[in-house]
């Protein structure tokens, strides 16, 4: 278990009854269940505590928790047949999108999301989650090959941002990551995205721009990232507890301000305390949003979410 | 002692001696270092005689040299609700607006309106980079979908002037979706098959770059103007090493293939025209002095045109 900055007090505890029966492990006649209870006790509840009001910086961490379930969890647990298909046939295959044909309850579908590795090596190689304008040129060419069947489309945000690179602005990250949003608008086929970590900005909205848009509820979704915010605008990186609040990047403010349709639920203590609980619920959401959608022709799946995107911002969070 | 000496001379050197210099008259080019007189400065649309430099120009200079007698209507924009996070960095939101209204004497950021170039008719869009760094908000947004529905509701073409730091940090998630929301708007004007140029100009970056600015039917940028997705300095943090001369300069994406040309201010409006009148299908504009309006049909066929009159060919008639 990876405990967060914030969670270190919780981690004495567990740690404290964790040493305590691995002690009456080794010492039978030493009776410890009364004590090891007490303190887990005193876990949950703290934990309670701690997670009722996550402060919006908070909220950034649990989203970048290493432990959450990743892009690549989801896959593979809600969907079946899945068929990885890869390559933006202009330049390489961009390991930080993945994507491709896959079956939601013998439905078939196209899932496209970003995946952030879960240790060193599989880091490195999906490049943290950010994508280059490979990894968008690949969505396009997924999403197209979705309206061209007519299969629904899923996308799975999870990314701190498109890649600031060299090569990646040579190729060009602003026209991949344009055209990527102008094709979400195009296809004439239902689409769902659901927000599972980061939303890192133009990185993001790339995939994001479907007709429903739900986010875990300790996910976030910015234009920025608290820290990029503070050194512009604070002129101090340190001031990310600021920029986070000030930036309102959480599900609870963007599902008030109308920017997305829905909050999906986590277990006490965040994804990574119950990660398979979470991926049941992004399922199910999914499904819901999907079956909302049934029956609408092309043309309506469209011009919905069009008017979607240009009926927001109608009212900010004071109304 | 006289009159003369008294009270004439006084009064004559006054004269002379109140010749002190107003501090604006002259500016100096940041690249070369030339002092350049203002009316020189404002003849040469703001480009630096001696390097050519191309230096800001507000949305309301460039116009005025745009259109044919400096004449154009603005098209109204939607005024988005103010303030809609409530933010606050170390200054509100609302004061920082206010100081930049007050130096630039604009309401925001950009500019909307309809004009002739050379009797070309369009609509166009210029962003002010003076006004907070030009960035995009609600504001730019619904002055994008203004422009846009002026141009499908009058069937003309439309001419966007970008430059821009990036999204406004200060309308958070909201500014975020303005890259969704003006790209259904350019979406607008495709389906209308109308002609929608952009001119990128010194700086377009970030959000800015990754939706509207990168997708024009035809991609013009100034000469040396910073056209990115992430900024030069971000790359260098991540990268750790030093960029390349003139990377992601306007023809350094030019050779990159991401832009069709690199433009001289001065040249702009003719190659606009040519451009529009070659996509709208209309015949060749007129150059030199422009005859009065076509006569009404019905009424006495006009004389030949003098050749010495009507000269047709391409040569700029830079005011």
């Amino acid at each position: 278990m990876n405990y967060l900055e914030f969670e270190k007090s919780l981690a004495e505890i567990e740690g404290k009854a964790t040493e305590l029966r691995a002690m009456a492990r080794a010492n039978p006649e030493m009776d410890v269940a009364h004590e090891a209870t007490a303190l887990d006790q005193k876990a949950e509840k703290l934990l309670r505590d701690l997670y009722k009001g996550l402060t919006p910086w908070r909220k950034c961490q649990v989203a970048r928790h290493p432990d959450r379930p990743h892009c690549k969890d989801y896959i593979d647990a809600l969907f079946t047949e899945y068929t990885p298909l890869a390559g933006d046939r202009n330049f390489a295959d961009d390991h930080a999108v993945m994507g491709g044909l896959a079956r939601l309850d013998d439905q078939p579908v196209v899932v496209i999301g970003q995946e952030k590795g879960t240790d060193t090596q599989s880091r490195l190689e999906r490049n943290f989650g950010m994508a280059r304008p490979e990894g968008y040129r690949k969505a396009i060419r997924l999403m197209d090959m979705a309206h061209r069947f007519g299969l629904p489309v899923i996308t799975l945000v999870d990314t701190p941002g498109a890649y600031p690179g060299k090569g990646a602005e040579e190729r060009g990250q602003a026209e991949a990551i344009a055209r990527c949003t102008q094709k979400c608008l195009e296809i004439g086929v239902p689409m769902v995205s659901v927000v599972i970590g980061e939303g890192g900005s133009g990185g993001a909205v790339a995939l994001a721009t479907a007709n429903r848009v739900a986010m875990l509820e300790h996910s976030v979704y910015s234009v920025i990232s608290p820290e990029g915010c503070a050194s512009i605008l604070w002129k101090d990186s340190e001031k990310m507890r600021e920029a986070a609040e000030a930036l309102r990047l959480t599900a609870q403010d963007l599902h008030k301000l109308g920017v997305i349709d829905r909050i999906i639920p986590e277990p006490l203590g965040g994804a990574q305390r119950g990660r398979a609980v979470t991926i049941k619920a992004v399922g199910a959401a999914t499904k819901a949003m999907l079956r909302e959608m049934q029956g609408k022709d092309a043309a309506t799946l469209v011009a919905e979410r069009r008017r979607k995107f240009l009926n927001m911002g109608a009212h900010g969070l004071a109304a | 002692m006289n009159w003369i000496t008294n009270y004439v001379r006084p009064t004559i050197n006054s004269i002379f001696s109140r010749r002190e210099m107003p501090e604006n008259l002259w500016s100096k080019c940041p690249e070369c270092g030339t002092m350049l007189f203002h009316r020189e400065l404002s003849d040469s649309l703001q480009v630096c005689t001696n390097c050519n430099h191309h230096m800001p120009i507000s949305p309301r200079e460039r116009f005025a040299n745009l259109f044919d007698n400096g004449i154009f209507t603005e098209v109204p924009v939607p005024e988005p609700i103010a303030d809609p996070l409530q933010f606050r960095d170390q200054k509100k939101y609302p004061d920082r607006l206010r100081s930049a209204q007050k130096t630039t004497r604009e309401k925001e950021a950009m500019l909307v309106v309809e004009g002739e170039m050379l009797r070309t008719r369009v609509v166009a869009a210029a962003q002010d980079f003076s006004f907070m760094g030009g960035s995009m908000g609600m504001y730019v947004g619904n002055a994008i979908i203004a422009a846009c529905e002026r141009a499908v509701e009058r069937k003309l073409p439309l001419v966007l002037f970008s430059a821009a730091g990036g999204a406004r940090m200060q309308e958070g998630i909201l500014s975020l979706m303005q890259m969704p929301r003006s790209t259904v708007a350019v979406q607008m004007l495709r389906e209308a098959g109308l002609p929608y140029i952009v001119v990128l100009t010194h700086p377009t970056t970030g959000g800015v770059t990754a939706s509207y600015a990168m997708l024009g039917d035809v991609q013009i940028a100034e000469p040396n103007a910073l056209i990115c997705f992430a900024g030069p300095r971000v790359i260098e943090q991540t990268i750790r090493e030093k960029l390349p001369e003139g990377f992601q300069r306007a023809e350094y994406l030019l050779d990159h293939g991401m832009l069709d040309r690199v433009t001289h201010r001065k040249h702009m409006r003719n190659e606009l025209v040519t451009i529009i009148r070659m996509l709208t299908g209309a015949p060749p504009a007129v150059y030199g002095e422009l005859s009065p309006p076509a006569a009404v049909p019905g009424s006495e066929p006009e004389p030949a045109p003098d050749p010495a009159d009507a000269n047709t060919s391409p040569t700029p008639n830079t005011p």
